[in-house]
């Protein structure tokens, strides 16, 4: 999780790319129609991105289904900041917005929406903040990529891509949105 | 008895010279041999060379809180302050509790300051009864007494009555005494405020109050001297504006003189800003035009002398809000110290001029007979030898004082007091009084 | 940003400001949910060590570190001027000998809160102190009036009142100062604070003695976007100040007149008052009305703002004493 909070420079020394922009068009396209199959259509659906990378991926796929059912799923960004359990570690963190769709979360299918899932502690602290804005009637998970070493009883519902890394390697996802350019994820570092 | 030898002595930094003393009092002065017994009498002989010789130095401005308040000063503690500064005599103001305003509490402090016999503790007197500022105070019998008091002051408070102030100066012109005024009217300076009204204290949302609180005193207390014909001396002078009038009234003949306080020449209202209630003082610290102003009339000599203003004060009544603190600092250690680094060093002036405005000019203004008194031979030995060219580092709690309210604390400071010589004793060794070093260490 | 205290408006800097009412907008948002407690201070302890009386203020400390699940604990702390023998220092080093995060500090003495972080480990939040400053009363104001004005950058902000005694204008010229807003501050001239005018001129805002020429200026660049009115206290009139309280209103107060004609040229204008006001003397009955709408806002507002301020120096990684 820490690294996709980096600003990705043009591809460093060293790193090499697992995605290219093709690549995560056609997984976020696939994700998209696997939410709408387990939900069996768009109904009560709501997609909450976690700051930053995960709200430019949550309207995408909500374009997608837009484009697959005609329909406007509801889309908002969901901020953990004052859930982590991690915040003394670092310096200040800055707050980023909570908007939720005016249809709000009660009793609708919420779908979390990230880029990387890593150790599930940032995803932990969205559970528990979500559940101050209300009582969903199910929480999902869709990340981009899955990197593995969990640490917490945690799983994605629906993954753009599994990726084996070592703990000392770096995951960066570049979305255009975000981070201007073409899509990439890379991997950099690690002991060789 | 055991005479005395200072060999190599620089006297006033302007000629070297051995000094002798025999009995308390300067026997010899020239080139003299040390023999270990000379004429049947021990010597103790002191190493001088590079040192400088000045007159032991008079502060006609301490507060020694005792009795009262000893839990931040005592008479003995304040003597070893003093001793360790190069003091031989200081005037001990009125303002403890109870108030020096009989012969008795006069004559009780004299004999307190005999009693530990480091430095000639001089009372001062109040001026008015319990320091009410209504009434005069027995001005006369305390000039009677053992006590001989001769400087009269309210210092804490100002005598604010013009027609009190005008009472009292005419009345001390029958035994020749002098009112030290701690000019400051009480109307223009209100009591919450607690630094100099200007800038600093706009932006710090501090109390404060105007140079113009000591002006307007300073105006009317040489007009009421020249008018009664008496003597008035201006206790810490810090304003530009209170310069130029008392240079105005020296040229008219009035009888004014005036001191200022080392804090007052080096310290100044920046110092504020950290809100350290140790650069609290009354009066207060002033900006840079005020501190030039009276550095200039030091040199010049419109300003008479330096004093202490030497102000202890317990641990709990200082580490409060800048506002609730009370006012005062140290200033005996240090004080040769300070005047050599911001006039001796630039060249402003020299150690013969140190001597007359912590020596001879103080002395004379307090009308002490036996104190400030040229290095000649006959002269009683009150004495003290400096380093000139030495620094050293102030610690506060290598204070002799009880308390530790120390602005100079952890600065760097020259000419560190090497001995003091009260009648040819040595009451002080390089921070160290009379009784915690071993004699034979001087020699 | 790792800040540890919060003494003077003049610590943050303009990013530090922006980042705290960011923050604060978020809070806001919290207070309107059903579950209005964020866990991020859980474990922390934040101590209101209040000198001087004030119910708004603590309060609204008490609230913020509350929903932050801080432990928030009220402490009145004697006048350090009447307590023989103990010192401000011997006071907050007790209080502080339990480990505690956070003392907020309202003090009766200018610079107190200086003090007192020199002596203690904790970090400490000027809530107040004597006439020096008021930094989340700033931070409060300028909140508010960017909920109203959006960006302040170019916005002119007049302040009116008795600024010598004022920590409410001291902390506000510089938080504005801050956000780029052009400052005029308007008081008599026995109210003006000493060395205004080399301050002003260093800082760079403008002083005035007349209310009218400054809230009718002929030209629309020159006329105010808000306008603070500041408390003026009736003990100011028998320390020679001002001759009389209608004196004081006739030139300084924000009558029911000078309101009709500032609507007419700006009828949202807004209007601030860091309360408590008096009715009557620095401002009109029906301006306290106008106002009333926003003095609601500004309570949540002030929760929110203190959250945010707690946030900021609580939650992040503790460095080394600043």
């Amino acid at each position: 999780m820490v690294a996709s909070d980096q600003t990705p420079s043009p591809t460093p020394p060293g790193a090499r790319v697992v995605m290219s922009s093709g690549d995560v068009s056609r997984a976020l396209r696939r994700v998209a129609h696997e939410i709408l199959e387990r939900n069996k259509g768009p109904a009560d659906l709501v997609l909450l991105g976690i700051p930053s990378r995960g709200v430019p991926l949550a309207r995408r796929l909500a374009a997608v289904i837009a484009e697959v059912e005609g329909v406007a799923v509801p889309v908002g960004s969901l901020d953990v900041t004052m859930h982590r359990d991690d915040l003394r570690r670092q310096p200040t963190r800055t707050v980023t917005p909570t908007k939720i769709p005016p249809s709000g979360v009660d009793g609708k299918v919420v779908v979390l929406v990230d880029d990387v899932l890593y150790s599930g502690r940032t995803i932990r602290a969205a559970l528990e903040a979500l559940t101050e804005l209300g009582r969903p009637r199910a929480v999902r998970l869709a990340v981009l990529v899955d990197r593995g070493h969990r640490e917490l009883p945690i799983r994605a519902d629906h993954v753009g891509k599994n990726l084996p890394t070592s703990s000392s390697e770096r995951v960066h996802v570049v979305l255009a949105e975000n981070d201007g350019g073409d899509d990439e994820v890379r991997i950099s570092g690690g002991d060789r | 008895m055991t005479d005395l030898l200072l060999k190599g002595a620089n006297l006033l930094g302007e000629k070297g010279a051995d000094v002798l003393v025999r009995n308390g009092v300067i026997a010899e002065i020239g080139s003299i041999p040390a023999a270990p017994e000379h004429g049947g009498r021990r010597l103790s002989v002191v190493d001088a060379g590079g040192l400088v010789l000045l007159p032991g130095l008079v502060d006609l401005h301490t507060h020694l809180r005792e009795p009262g308040r000893e839990d931040a000063e005592t008479v003995a503690s304040g003597s070893a302050a003093a001793a360790v500064g190069g003091f031989t005599a200081i005037l001990a103001m009125a303002n403890t509790s109870p108030v020096t305003d009989t012969a008795e509490a006069a004559e009780r402090v004299f004999d307190l300051g005999r009693e530990v016999g480091l430095v000639d503790v001089q009372p001062i007197g109040a001026v008015s009864k319990a320091l009410a500022g209504a009434e005069l105070a027995e001005l006369g019998l305390m000039a009677r007494s053992r006590a001989r008091v001769r400087v009269f002051s309210d210092d804490g408070k100002c005598v604010h009555d013009a027609r009190l102030m005008r009472r009292a100066l005419d009345y001390l012109k029958a035994f020749g005494g002098t009112i030290s005024q701690h000019a400051q009217d009480p109307r223009l300076a209100d009591g919450s405020a607690c630094c100099h009204e200007g800038e600093v204290s706009g932006r710090l949302g501090l109390p404060a109050w105007p140079a113009i609180a000591e002006d307007v005193i300073v105006a009317r207390d040489v007009q009421l001297a020249r008018h009664t014909g008496s003597r008035v001396h201006i206790a810490h002078v810090s304003t530009a504006a209170s310069v130029e009038i008392i240079r105005w009234a020296k040229a008219q003949g009035v009888a004014v003189t005036a001191e200022v306080t080392p804090h007052h020449l080096a310290l100044g209202t920046e110092l504020l800003t950290g809100y350290d209630p140790v650069y609290k003082v009354n009066p207060p610290l002033r900006p840079d035009e005020d501190r030039a102003a009276i550095l200039a009339a030091l040199v010049e000599g419109v300003v008479d002398a330096v004093a202490t203003d030497h102000a202890p004060h317990a641990r709990h009544d200082k580490e409060h809000a800048f506002p609730d603190a009370a006012f005062g600092m140290l200033g005996l250690e240090t004080a040769l110290a300070v005047v050599a680094q911001v006039a001796v060093r630039p060249g402003l002036l020299s150690w013969a001029q140190v001597a007359d405005r912590m020596s001879f000019a103080p002395a004379r203004v307090a009308g002490l007979a036996g104190q400030g008194r040229p290095i000649e031979v006959g002269e009683p030995a009150n004495l003290m030898l400096i380093d000139p060219d030495a620094s050293w580092t102030v610690d506060r709690a290598a204070s002799q004082s009880l308390s530790r309210n120390n602005p100079w604390h952890g600065r760097t400071l020259p000419a560190p007091v090497v001995a003091t010589f009260l009648r040819g004793e040595c009451t002080a060794y390089r921070g160290r009084v009379r009784g915690q070093f071993d004699p034979e260490e001087i020699a | 940003m790792t800040r540890k205290h919060l003494l003077s408006s003049a610590d943050l800097s303009r990013d530090e400001v922006d980042s705290i009412l960011d923050t604060a907008e978020s809070m806001h948002d919290v207070q309107r949910r059903e579950v209005k407690k964020l866990p991020t201070l859980r474990g922390r302890t934040v101590i209101n060590l209040f000198f001087e009386d004030s119910t708004r203020t603590r309060s609204s400390f008490e609230i913020a570190g509350k929903w932050m699940s801080a432990d928030t604990i009220n402490i009145t702390g004697k006048g350090s001027s009447t307590s023989k023998g103990e010192s401000l220092r011997d006071t907050v080093k007790t209080i502080c000998a339990m480990s505690v995060d956070a003392l907020v500090i309202r003090h009766s003495a200018s610079g107190a809160c200086h003090q007192v972080a020199q002596w203690v480990d904790a970090s400490v939040i000027n809530a107040g102190d004597g006439t020096h400053e008021h930094p989340t009363q700033a931070l409060l104001d300028a909140y508010t009036l960017r909920q109203r004005l959006g960006s302040l950058d170019g916005r002119h902000v007049v302040i009116v009142g008795d600024l010598a005694h004022s920590r409410v204008f001291r902390s506000n010229v510089i938080t504005l100062g801050r956000l780029g807003a052009r400052v005029t501050v308007v008081a008599p001239p026995t109210l003006m604070p000493s060395g205004i005018t080399d301050w002003a001129a260093r800082d760079g805002f403008a002083t005035s003695w007349d209310l009218d020429q400054t809230l009718y200026a002929a030209s629309p660049a020159d006329r105010p976007d808000a306008v603070m009115m500041l408390r003026v206290q009736r003990e100011r009139m028998s320390g020679g100040f001002f001759p009389t309280e209608r004196e004081y209103t006739a030139g300084y107060g924000l009558t029911r007149e000078r309101l009709a004609r500032l609507y007419a040229n700006t009828p949202d204008l807004p209007i601030l008052h860091p309360g408590p006001m008096n009715r009557g003397l620095e401002i009109s009955a029906e301006a306290a009305d106008a106002t009333s709408s926003a003095i609601l806002h500004q309570v949540s507002a002030g929760v929110a703002v203190r959250m945010a301020v707690l946030y900021h120096l609580l939650a992040g990684e503790t460095e080394a004493a600043a």
